[in-house]
């Protein structure tokens, strides 16, 4: 079977899991939406929405929900062992870590077509005005997020007090990938965009998802077999 | 490709301070069962999961004879292997066939579909069932399926986990006649148990752990494999 039928393969199993049972999607999306919600009451007063917080609101939601999403996404597989099952197949190791991580990718994508609009609708803002740009922000951002946050995962998948220690050790490393986002989406919502800044910052993001798919791929085998 | 040996030199695997498993020298051999017996914590499941390829030794060898030659660890040897183990290694909200045809294409098998049907006809899981998610299954169903999971790729090596936990006769029966049908096809076939009943006659070498080190390994004299009173006298000759 060829590498990218592998990843396909796995991919479509996880996404087949996900849509029997719909928990993490639901899970993550409910989580973003409220914190979105509970900023808008933070952060819109009498009406007018605090000057640059859209930005940082918007890939907070993004984070956090996707982390929960994460998180339950390795659960599930440890629960029945079925990393053994995948690991013990003839599949490439470089293949499994590509699956999960395009497959998480994809949930928080799709709660990101729920989380985008609430933001745009709740704060006003303009995030639309350059879709192919927002798009290239969230894609790459998106996908550099849950390659570095598998890797965690996969590390901490017989941990004890994983659900603490994901997060507290993710965070650090996502802080370039978090100040590129916002950065970039703070630029597209300027009323006069400055695109080299806003193309510089998906350049950025671009060198970022290189960097650490080769750390992943690299370091992926050794976290998982004891 | 067919693997005709399977050889652990001088295994040692630790965790931390804990000594799983101590300078194991072990042999398997082509269409020979061997039984590994031992009380618990003797270091069986760890021996098991390093022979799968998902335990790394600390320290020693493991080599896989082919022709005289060793076969190298990667996923042409993983796919010669099949494994057993105490959790299911199965996807709860896919159906049994979902499982076995997800499974099968990784193994790159050829109509898994009907594959999938007549391994779980052979282990006895009714149509009903397979069609059912298998997170509704009881232990003894999820056995079975695992046990096709195990053997859907037919596998050179076979290495079986207390397989006979939570099957009831009719499925202790299938699994015995699945045993006996890869031990003539001259597979390496490796069972963890603590239930000799079912392996008697079946099995060829038995081989006892306790406290990480091989205690007692013994080959049967003839063709036919040792009785269940013999596995059990040297059971409780090497543990107790």
């Amino acid at each position: 079977m060829s590498f990218f039928r592998q990843v396909s393969t796995l991919v479509w199993k996880d996404l087949r899991v996900e849509f029997r049972s719909r928990e993490i999607l639901y899970t993550m999306a409910f989580f973003a939406a409220m914190i979105v919600l509970i900023f808008s009451f933070a952060f819109i007063k009498e009406g007018q929405v605090v000057d640059g917080v859209v930005p940082g609101i918007l890939w907070a939601a993004i984070v956090f929900g996707g982390t929960l999403g994460l998180s339950r996404a390795f659960d599930r597989e440890r629960e029945s062992d079925t990393m053994r099952a995948l690991l013990l197949s003839p599949t490439s190791r470089t293949a499994i870590f590509l699956g999960k991580a395009i497959g998480i990718a994809v949930f928080i994508l799709v709660v990101e077509v729920v989380v985008v609009p609430m933001v745009a609708l709740l704060f006003g803002a303009p995030l639309f005005r350059d879709p192919h740009l927002l798009i290239a922000t969230l894609l790459l951002g998106t996908f550099g997020f849950a390659v570095v946050g598998s890797v965690f995962a996969a590390m901490l998948l017989r941990t004890r007090s994983r659900d603490v220690l994901l997060p507290v050790t993710l965070y650090p490393i996502l802080v370039p990938l978090l100040i590129a986002g916002t950065k970039s989406t703070a630029g597209l919502l300027e009323v006069a965009p400055n695109y080299s800044a806003i193309y510089f910052w998906i350049k950025f993001l671009l060198v970022y998802d290189a960097i650490f798919v080769v750390v992943a791929l690299g370091t992926f085998e050794s976290l998982v077999i004891e | 490709m067919t693997i005709d040996t399977l050889t652990v030199s001088a295994l040692t695997k630790r965790y931390g301070f804990h000594r799983a498993l101590a300078k194991v020298d072990l042999t398997l051999y082509a269409g020979k069962l061997c039984a590994l017996l031992g009380p618990n914590g003797a270091g069986k499941s760890t021996l098991l999961g390093i022979l799968s390829t998902l335990v790394r030794p600390t320290q020693g060898k493991i080599s896989y004879g082919h022709n005289g030659s060793e076969v190298n660890a990667g996923s042409e040897l993983r796919a010669q292997i099949g494994v057993l183990a105490h959790s299911s290694l199965v996807y709860g909200e896919l159906t049994a066939v979902e499982n076995l045809e997800f499974f099968g294409r990784l193994y790159q098998l050829g109509d898994v579909s009907a594959r999938a049907q007549a391994l779980l006809d052979d282990v006895g899981l009714g149509d009903k069932a397979r069609h059912r998610p298998a997170r509704t299954f009881s232990r003894g169903m999820m056995q079975r399926l695992s046990l096709a999971r195990a053997l859907l790729h037919d596998p050179q090596i076979l290495l079986l986990d207390e397989p006979f936990t939570g099957l009831d006769r009719q499925g202790a029966a299938a699994l015995a006649r699945s045993l006996a049908s890869a031990r003539a096809q001259k597979r390496i076939v490796l069972v963890v148990t603590h239930d000799f009943e079912p392996l008697a006659d079946l099995t060829d070498h038995v081989v006892v752990l306790r406290r990480g080190k091989v205690v007692h390994e013994q080959l049967s004299a003839g063709e036919e494999g040792f009785r269940y009173d013999e596995l059990k006298e040297i059971y409780h000759r090497y543990t107790e």
